[in-house]
């Protein structure tokens, strides 16, 4: 009962399934989805922490601050747009976004 | 033991909790479990031994993005009922692609191991003596500075863009900031805002001065000197319609 690198990847691949199918099932609810792609996001970090410390390579922490970084960008701007939607529409469907193209 | 144990006990809570962000039937719920999650990763991350990135996890996601979706979900006003409603609809679907996909990484995961002489590829080797974030300090001021300055540049630019996509320029509407106009204030004269009222009296015929109605004086517009006359009151309502439209 040692916990290394498997456990560490199995953890990580549900946590990347369950933010895939957050996306497909609520596919009304773009604040859910956007804390999908968060998940799916921490699944990519818990990879690359995990592999740092199976090999003993630091680069893959660097790294995993700058996935954080875009994370946390993509987040606040993902939900600037959401506010910005929800202002011009007042809902915030996926469904209609068909609208924002040119 | 303690630490398979504790690692167990984690990854179940994350596991768990990351499934109710997803199903949850309240968004702020979603968001709360969404927290959790969080703090279970960095838990995680620490068993790992990447002590700097667990504290950054709860800092920067918990402290910072959960908190924006929180603030985010309670400000918009959504009807969540009627978000639910594809969900049936959509569920098979997507339980289909992530069984497909849970099969597949399965696949990968158990037919893989590492090449001969991977530790000869390492770039930082982690050593004994430096504590975790010290050694990382070291690599990101020195070997990795580009990838931490274009990190602070992604950084600015979803700053910048955030301002620029939410803000909204309101001086034009009544309900928006008064702001001074410093030159228009100067320019003030004393026949634009009195008139002379003639008082009927017994005697002799007294007036006093008496303010005119204040109207909203639109800083940037047209009508930044009250004009005088017989048009007065059309414009004024012209422009109090034109307001009007624009706060709806």
């Amino acid at each position: 009962m040692v916990v290394g690198l498997e456990q560490y990847l199995a953890v990580s691949a549900m946590l990347l399934v369950i933010g895939i199918f957050g996306i497909f099932m609520n596919r009304k609810n773009v604040i859910v989805i956007l804390m999908s792609i968060e998940l799916i996001l921490l699944a990519v970090n818990l990879n690359f922490v995990a592999f740092s410390a199976a090999l003993d390579d630091l680069v893959g922490q660097v790294f995993v601050m700058f996935v954080l970084t875009v994370a946390a960008a993509e987040a606040a701007i993902g939900l600037a747009i959401v506010v910005i939607y929800f202002r011009n529409r007042g809902s915030i469907e996926v469904e209609d976004v068909t609208m924002m193209k040119g | 033991m303690i630490a398979a144990i504790a690692f167990y006990v984690i990854a179940a809570i994350l596991i768990v909790s990351s499934a109710m962000v997803v199903s949850a039937r309240n968004p702020v719920h979603a968001v709360l479990f969404l927290i959790l999650a969080f703090f279970n990763a960095a838990a995680l991350f620490l068993l790992a031994g990447a002590e700097f990135l667990a504290m950054i996890l709860v800092i920067v996601y918990v402290g910072a993005v959960a908190v924006l979706f929180l603030f985010v979900v309670m400000m918009l006003d959504i009807d969540f009922a009627q978000m639910r409603e594809g969900l049936q609809r959509y569920a098979p679907v997507g339980a289909a692609v992530g069984v497909v996909l849970l099969i597949e990484l399965a696949a990968v995961l158990s037919g893989w191991k590492f090449a001969d002489g991977v530790t000869r590829l390492r770039f930082a080797p982690r050593s004994d003596t430096v504590s975790n974030t010290a050694q990382l300090g070291h690599l990101i001021y020195t070997d990795y500075i580009f990838l931490f300055q274009t990190a602070g540049l992604v950084l600015l630019v979803a700053m910048i863009g955030a301002i620029v996509l939410t803000l909204r320029d309101r001086t034009n509407t009544p309900m928006g900031s008064k702001r001074q106009d410093i030159a228009s204030q100067i320019a003030r004269r004393a026949e634009d805002t009195m008139e002379m009222m003639s008082v009927p009296t017994g005697g002799p015929t007294m007036a006093y001065l008496k303010p005119k109605v204040i109207e909203i004086v639109d800083f940037h517009g047209h009508d930044a000197h009250a004009p005088h006359g017989d048009s007065h009151g059309k414009h004024d309502e012209h422009s109090h319609d034109e307001h009007a439209d624009e706060a709806h």
